[in-house]
């Protein structure tokens, strides 16, 4: 089964921006998130992971179908909370899935000390059918 | 490649890493150097041609790369107890696909891992096409098979039939019969890499049809047959999915039909019957219709009740309930559904809400009928059956 988990920026996390880090502690926050793309691979799981670019370059994009598409800055540029990166894992159970993404959320913030990233668990809608 | 040489490398690549088995029993390394001979094969033989006796070319070729592999394991390690290697090849006497097949179906293997182990071990895909086949990516599913073949290297179960046979014959069915439904399940279109999975299944469970007398094993392929004859049917144009009753039968693979309906006919009176049996009956009486409405319901109703009483599954429950249903009709089956609904384990099933929604649509309760579709389209991970069930919901309030 195919999960999506969703990583959130959230102000919900009790630490400071992550530009105003001790620079060892970024290190160690970037080496965490490397290595544990690398253990997905190697046990057989990994699909895909992306970084996604800020929420201020973001754009909403709306057609009517009439006239120019509206684009707007967004989604919500003074968003608390927005997609900061996601991964897609292949693996045997729902339960395989929550243990990854508390394996993530437990990324090192300042001091070492576990962010608590919320981590948004959803299935990939590559489910069989149910033949009939 | 030629198609030609293809299929034959696919048939005989189980043979070629049986062959090395019963000489050797590191498995990673015999299924590495069966890996490297299908290699050296496909690029020598569409040039020089086919030999005489391939099989015999693929062993000696997969033993010479074993025995490379043993020697330098030897060097390495400078054991003095352990045996010289032996130098002649091992005769390839026997039909190995049925010994094979339960190595790849090891009982510590998770089920993704002995599906991808048994599709390039007996199946001979490469790790691209199988990565391919699942959507993932090859260095994924390479160090799934790595970690598979680790795992039956260090459980040291050697190579020979299980004394627990029939259990294992068992897991052997269950992975065939994923691989069918991986296949069989994904829509049409760009997904025709993965149709090729059914395809596989059905070659594979053949061949152990070949290598084994067990009624199960005949009715495991009867039931892939009746079911796959049924295939192009089930989607239309643009991949969405037709259920069974709005198929145009004119378009299921008769001759399927007819293989699969024989070998369920004369598998059955033998005995004991299992439920891979009983489900092919099912799907017979399904395809002997000849429209959704001369189907045999009251037939179905007294299969899925036998099915009942060999399995705790909730799936064959709720099938049952939809026999009954069409047999006693949609209020019947209405109130077999509520009893069914306290099962924790399909409560929140798409498919109960579906069938739920069905039953409501049947007795006239167009209202009910849609809520019923759009829970069940907001319980499904498929998308092709999150647009019907939408698609319904909608059809119903009209």
């Amino acid at each position: 089964m195919k999960y999506m988990l969703l990583m959130q920026a959230s102000e919900r996390i009790d630490a400071p921006p992550i530009h105003t880090w001790d620079p060892d502690d970024v290190k160690a926050h970037i080496q965490f998130m490397q290595e544990f793309d690398k253990i997905l691979v190697d046990n057989g799981e990994f699909v895909d992971a992306q970084g996604l670019a800020g929420p201020n370059e973001a754009k909403v994009v709306r057609a009517l179908g009439t006239g120019a598409p509206e684009v707007t800055d967004g989604p919500f540029p003074e968003s608390k909370e927005f997609l900061a990166g996601y991964w897609v894992i292949d693996v045997d159970s729902l339960d395989r899935a929550i243990e990854v993404a508390s394996a993530v959320s437990k990324a090192p913030g300042p001091r070492g000390v576990p962010l608590g990233l919320p981590i948004e668990v959803r299935q990939v809608m590559s489910a069989p059918l149910s033949d009939a | 490649m030629t198609v030609a040489i293809e299929d034959l490398l696919r048939e005989e690549a189980p043979q070629v890493l049986g062959a090395l088995l019963r000489r050797h029993d590191d498995f990673a390394a015999a299924e590495d150097a069966v890996q490297e001979a299908l290699i050296a094969a496909a690029s020598q033989w569409p040039a020089e041609g086919v030999p005489d006796y391939p099989r015999g070319w693929l062993i000696q070729v997969a033993n010479r790369r074993m025995l490379d592999h043993l020697r330098s394991e030897q060097a390495r390690r400078r054991r003095e107890e352990r045996s010289p290697v032996e130098e002649h090849p091992p005769v390839p006497d026997q039909d190995d696909t049925l010994v094979l097949l339960f190595m790849c179906c090891h009982p510590a293997l998770k089920p993704a891992a002995a599906i991808a182990l048994t599709l390039r071990a007996v199946g001979g895909l490469t790790t691209a096409e199988i990565a391919g086949a699942f959507l993932i990516p090859e260095a994924t599913m390479a160090q799934r098979i790595t970690r598979a073949k680790l795992k039956i290297k260090e459980s040291g179960v050697p190579f020979r039939l299980p004394a627990e046979r029939d259990e294992r014959l068992a897991a052997v069915l269950h992975v065939l019969y994923l691989i069918f439904n991986e296949g069989y399940t994904s829509s049409a279109g760009p997904d025709l890499q993965r149709r090729d999975l059914s395809t596989e299944a059905i070659r594979l469970t053949r061949a152990l049809h070949g290598s084994s007398s067990d009624p199960e094993v005949a009715g495991l392929l009867a039931l892939m047959l009746l079911i796959d004859a049924r295939r192009d049917a089930r989607t239309g144009p643009s991949g969405e999915l037709i259920p069974l009753t709005e198929q145009d039968r004119g378009r299921w693979d008769q001759p399927q039909i007819t293989e699969g309906v024989a070998l369920i006919t004369a598998t059955l009176p033998r005995g004991p019957v299992g439920p891979y049996q009983v489900q092919a009956a099912i799907n017979a009486v399904h395809d002997e219709a000849p429209s959704a409405d001369d189907t045999d319901w009251p037939q179905l109703l007294a299969l899925y009740g036998v099915l009942r009483g060999m399995t705790d599954n909730p799936m064959v429950a709720l099938n049952h309930a939809v026999a009954f249903a069409m047999v006693h009709g949609p209020a019947a089956g209405l109130d077999l559904l509520t009893t069914l609904a306290a099962d924790k384990r399909i409560a929140n099933h798409h498919r109960l809400h579906a069938v739920r929604a069905h039953l409501l649509e049947m007795a006239g309760e167009g209202v009910a009928a849609a809520e019923a579709y759009r829970i069940a389209a907001s319980h499904t991970a498929s998308v092709p059956e999150q647009r019907y069930l939408t698609l319904k919901a909608a059809q119903a309030l009209r």
